[in-house]
């Protein structure tokens, strides 16, 4: 593939105008876990995730949540959870996956044709 | 499926408007470019919060204090979305940091502009922010999905930093000379500045621009500068100030305002790193985690404490 971008926009200065500075190296060692955030805007709704962000431990993980998270009242409950015990589906999956709904459309009330008259269902 | 095909696929998802999420397949190019472009941005809310941070302990009044610490904890937050954003491309949080802080990677340059006085907080909020979120707006519809979602929490925290910013500059337009002085010559400062912001001309521009696309963004620089020039030319006369361009005027053929050339090279020099305060700033955020170094390794620590303590009473 040989694709170039050329042009760049408002914040994306590309990298060979850029000045470049000095090497450095990166340890990753004794970096912060990463977490998943879910709020709960009111009582009765879900929880819904809302982002991720780092912390030490989960304590930390929660009041960084409601800093970062519910600045303005988005919230009345917070989980946390670290980011490597979520387990997700593959995307390259997805038509195996869930393609088979797709043809069962009598599983949907709009499927069954019946009379106007019938009132309440 | 071919490499051909795979690129053909991600095409038609994005012709359809269907978002882009980390785990799906997607060119390199795009990658690169979406990571470069959200870290920037990143760093931007980030280093950001410097020149605004001046002014914290010198704000004219109790009220004025509290608005200020808010919108700089705000873009504290900015910050983070766009980081957690950038890091579902690959690329670790220390990693971005350290390419900051080296002056490798780069930030929004209007950061690089020093706040001289108090008037400068209103031009900031109401000419910087307004510029960003012409843009951020925009960006709420881009194609990669953690993107859009940062920029939607974002924009609708940022409406209030630009109302802020306009309304502490209103106060200081019916004050005394001095006052009114002082927000004319802030808005003189930012005025150029804040159009740089949306980046170089489109002049150069190709029909087969990827950026366009591949929808990470929607519309082109001068698009978006001339939406913001008519945008702040009505609004500066509720101020009864002036903007310092004697070309601006109303252009009848185009209905859009005509306005005079923008200094490039100047721009590109503080671009390069010889902006007024591009060593300030850079030194500021070095000097800030460097300092830090010692609460993030007792944080740490402390939490293994914890966890072997809570593993010990378990057995």
């Amino acid at each position: 593939m040989n694709i170039q971008i050329r042009k760049f926009y408002y914040g994306d200065i590309p990298e060979d105008t850029a000045q470049v500075g000095s090497n450095h190296s990166t340890t990753n060692e004794n970096a912060w876990p990463l977490w998943e955030v879910f709020i709960r805007s009111k009582q009765g709704l879900d929880h819904k995730h809302a982002g991720s962000l780092h912390a030490a431990d989960a304590a930390m993980a929660i009041e960084n949540a409601r800093d970062v998270y519910t600045r303005r009242q988005e919230g009345v409950s917070i989980w946390v959870i670290e980011s490597k015990h979520v387990h997700a589906s593959n995307p390259d999956d997805a038509e195996m996956f869930y393609e088979p709904a797709s043809d069962k459309i009598y599983r949907h009330p709009t499927f069954y044709d019946l009379p106007d008259e019938l009132k309440h269902m | 499926m071919s490499l051909h095909d795979l690129e053909k696929s991600f095409q038609d998802k994005i012709d359809k408007e269907i978002k882009i999420e980390p785990k799906d397949w997607m060119p390199e190019a795009y990658r690169k470019t979406n990571l470069r472009q959200i870290s920037q941005h990143a760093h931007s809310e980030i280093v950001g919060m410097l020149p605004e941070g001046n002014w914290i302990t010198r704000a004219p009044s109790l009220k004025r204090k509290v608005i200020l610490i808010a919108k700089v904890q705000d873009e504290a937050g900015h910050g983070l979305y766009l980081y957690s954003a950038a890091e579902t491309l690959g690329s670790s949080r220390d990693q971005m940091i350290a390419d900051l802080h080296s002056g490798k990677a780069k930030y929004s340059s209007i950061f690089n502009y020093p706040t001289l006085t108090w008037a400068d907080m209103g031009a900031v909020g109401w000419l910087v922010d307004g510029a960003a979120i012409l843009n951020q707006v925009m960006l709420c519809r881009t194609s990669y999905g953690p993107y859009a979602r940062a920029m939607v929490r974002i924009c609708k925290e940022e409406s209030f930093h630009q109302r802020q910013g306009f309304e502490s500059l209103m106060v200081l337009s019916k004050g005394t000379q001095a006052q009114r002085d002082m927000c004319q010559d802030a808005i003189n400062r930012w005025w150029w500045p804040s159009l740089m912001m949306f980046g170089p001309t489109d002049s150069e521009s190709t029909n087969s621009d990827q950026s366009i696309k591949w929808k990470i963004k929607r519309k082109t620089n001068d698009e978006l500068r001339q939406q913001f020039v008519d945008m702040i030319v009505e609004q500066v006369k509720i101020l009864g100030m002036t903007l310092p361009d004697p070309d601006l005027k109303w252009n009848e053929e185009r209905q859009h305002y005509d306005f005079g050339n923008i200094n490039w090279e100047e721009f590109w020099n503080v671009v390069k790193g010889n902006g007024p305060c591009n060593k300030q700033r850079l030194a500021a955020r070095n000097k800030a985690h460097d300092e830090g170094a010692w609460v993030r390794a007792a944080a740490l620590a402390y939490a293994e404490k914890r966890k072997n303590k809570l593993k010990n009473k378990a057995a």
